[in-house]
């Protein structure tokens, strides 16, 4: 275990060093044609390294696109990747240096919204453009008119999950079932609350549990006694599994379907669950299997370059550098930051591997989210 | 009513495995007067151990449970050796063994940790294939029924063998007066190590149902039980091994009863918790507990 991380941080340490080698080389190659700084801040390592990894996958992969598509003439992107070490305080840092010292056109990141909220107030004071690709916590784009974000947040990924569900399922009673002692599972069990009421579902019963609970049964056993014709949870994926796995052993029939927040949206749950996570619902920003050209172009370029399908996060990167770029080759120069910021606003309608996206007024991302279904072990697309 | 006795099964379930972890801790606890801290981390490994020989080596659950539990049992003798021991002889020994298996309990963590890694993990899917019995509107799985009677047979058993059994009389023999027994001709230390063994064997064989009914291990799982454990023994009174499983049950049906009325778990500490001070108060030895004096 140990010396796996270890050889996958040298490995990192040294991909680092060719990007920053093939930074410097773009640098002299390019200078004929025009060219824009973006500063990338993603965890690369603490807590969330394991997300910041794969957004860099997929800036990378765009980028590579990008400035091979731009020929000699065209806008070349030069991407300058820092780590924003899963904390505010190293955020902090890695702003002020692209804003001061690099002098970027736009910045991408960082992956965490703690961290963002610190952070971004430090691009919007300098008037530098943000792009969150991440970010899903409640008043990050609220910092100011520089910030944008093209990850959904819950707000926007429950309501839709419930809709979806209830015109396949026919659903009318359901029971709920959250953990209450967490600000995620709790928000979530919130915008689950108020969806159902605007979809004219019936909550015959709701249960809670604490975060670390493994026994589910008692609210469970409740839940199975008032027949509601599908359970919605709000929980974290370690939760979540025991529940999915303990309603079936408690005999609650498959034809009562678990319906889940964004807490599912992880592997673990069909590794924890095993079968009993088949048919489990659950919206989600991104499937890899959406079945637009444009993505299923960049599921297969990402699997060539780094030999696995991509994740949700690999994916809003790469959306998040196409949708900068738009904004990047609209602005007359690349030092114009209100240009850009103000390109990045009218963006409207533009086709991503997300899918058709928008920016709202608030600049948060709007666009069509995926519901998904697990079917043998994995996510599939259950509507859109 | 169906519902009732639904809630009754499912907590009957629990407390059993609470009863069976119990048992262990107040077996020490009635031998030595020390509080082993170091349980519920063995309680952990022996899951986490059974765990892995299934999945990596291969076995099937019946050949990986026997072998889990020795090696847990195992894991006692080391905490004899390691921790208790040496500074049985000393004034504070009391004291000093209770912060020794603290220690103890974080390596045995940070060894599951180093091995397993944090990640929550569970028994492969088909380790156990459960029927599900549906009778009378109540829904039970094999797999229930048998760890509530392998639970009951590891309990039924260790009453018995420390009531009939040569080594079972030396262990209450010491556990009643070290000295006595000493002067008795009884192998003290051997009769200590050999409680550990069997506490500790019985801890890792709670952790293992625990594992294969709740699907999630972690190397911190042990830290779930491991204040009901101490609430339950001071329950059932302190060292007293029917007193273990009774509390164990009383702990169990408690905790259902209060998420199922309040549809909520954050009471459900609260109120088995509650239960406890009030019967320290009531009834200071506990429900079965006779006032000094130990039945081992």
């Amino acid at each position: 275990m140990q010396k796996n991380k270890q050889m996958m941080w040298m490995g990192i340490a040294v991909l680092m060093s060719l990007t920053l080698l093939l930074t410097v080389s773009t640098e002299f190659a390019a200078a004929a044609g025009k060219e824009a700084k973006i500063g990338l801040a993603f965890s690369m390592t603490g807590a969330a390294a394991g997300y910041g990894s794969t957004q860099k996958n997929g800036v990378q992969l765009a980028v590579d696109e990008i400035n091979a598509a731009a020929g000699a003439d065209g806008l070349k992107l030069i991407p300058i990747f820092d780590d924003d070490a899963s904390t505010p305080q190293q955020g902090v840092n890695v702003f002020n240096k692209f804003i001061n010292a690099d002098k970027v056109s736009l910045i991408i990141g960082p992956t965490l919204s703690n961290t963002a909220q610190v952070s971004n107030r430090i691009a919007q004071q300098a008037g530098v453009p943000v792009l969150g690709i991440s970010n899903t916590a409640k008043g990050i784009t609220e910092i100011g008119d520089f910030i944008f974000r093209n990850s959904l947040t819950e707000m926007v990924v429950i309501p839709n999950t419930v809709k979806v569900a209830k015109e396949k399922l026919k659903i009318s009673k359901v029971a709920v079932l959250y953990g209450n002692d967490d600000a995620f599972t709790k928000a979530g069990y919130e915008a689950f609350k108020i969806a159902l009421q605007g979809a004219g579902i019936t909550i015959i019963n709701e249960q809670t549990f604490a975060k670390g609970d493994r026994d589910f049964s008692p609210q469970l056993t409740q839940i199975k006694s008032q027949n509601p014709d599908a359970i919605v949870v709000s929980a974290l994926v370690e939760e979540a599994s025991g529940i999915v796995s303990q309603a079936r052993k408690l005999d609650i029939p498959k034809s009562v379907p678990i319906i889940g927040g964004n807490g599912f949206n992880s592997p673990g749950l069909m590794k924890n669950a095993g079968d009993a996570a088949e048919g489990v619902i659950v919206g989600a920003a991104w499937n890899t299997s959406s079945s637009s050209s444009l993505n299923r172009k960049f599921v297969e370029a990402y699997n060539n370059k780094y030999g696995s399908l991509p994740d949700q996060f690999a994916a809003q990167a790469y959306a998040g550098v196409y949708i900068a770029y738009q904004a990047l080759s609209k602005a007359p120069s690349p030092d114009n930051h209100k240009a850009i910021r103000d390109a990045l606003a009218q963006i409207k309608g533009m086709n991503t591997v997300l899918g058709n996206f928008s920016f709202t007024d608030g600049r948060d991302a709007d666009y069509i989210p995926v519901v998904q279904i697990v079917k043998d072990g994995k996510f599939a697309i259950f509507g859109e | 009513m169906n519902l009732f006795l639904q809630q009754l099964v499912n907590g009957l379930f629990i407390g059993s495995v609470y009863g069976l972890f119990a048992v262990g801790y107040t077996l020490v606890f009635g031998v030595l007067d020390i509080l082993n801290l170091a349980h519920p981390a063995v309680f952990t490994l022996g899951g986490l151990t059974a765990l892995w020989l299934v999945e990596t080596a291969g076995l099937t659950i019946f050949q990986a449970f026997p072998i889990a539990v020795l090696i847990a049992g195992l894991l006692g003798l080391l905490l004899d050796r390691v921790a208790f021991a040496p500074l049985r002889h000393r004034a504070d020994t009391y004291f000093s063994g209770l912060i020794s298996s603290i220690a103890m309990a974080i390596m045995f963590e940070s060894v599951a940790l180093g091995v397993f890694g944090a990640h929550t993990v569970r028994f492969p899917a088909n380790t156990v294939t459960p029927t599900i019995w549906r009778f009378a509107g109540i829904t039970v799985t094999s797999l229930q029924v048998e760890i509530v009677l392998v639970a009951f047979l590891l309990m039924v058993g260790l009453t018995q063998f420390l009531k009939h059994s040569r080594t079972g009389k030396a262990i209450r023999a010491v556990a009643e007066n070290e000295r006595m027994a000493r002067l008795l001709g009884i192998h003290v230390d051997r009769i200590i190590a050999f409680t550990f063994f069997i506490s500790s064997a019985l801890g890792g064989a709670a952790g293992i149902l625990f594992g294969l009914y709740f699907d999630a291990m972690s190397p911190d799982m042990g830290r779930s039980i491991e204040l009901k454990g101490l609430a339950v023994i001071v329950l059932g009174g302190m060292g007293s091994i029917p007193g273990a499983i009774a509390g164990g049950l009383a702990f169990g049906l408690s905790e259902v009863l209060t998420v199922a009325i309040t549809g909520t778990s954050n009471l459900r500490d609260a109120v088995a918790f509650a239960v406890l001070f009030a019967i320290l108060l009531l009834r200071p030895s506990g429900i079965l507990g006779r006032s000094r004096m130990r039945e081992a």
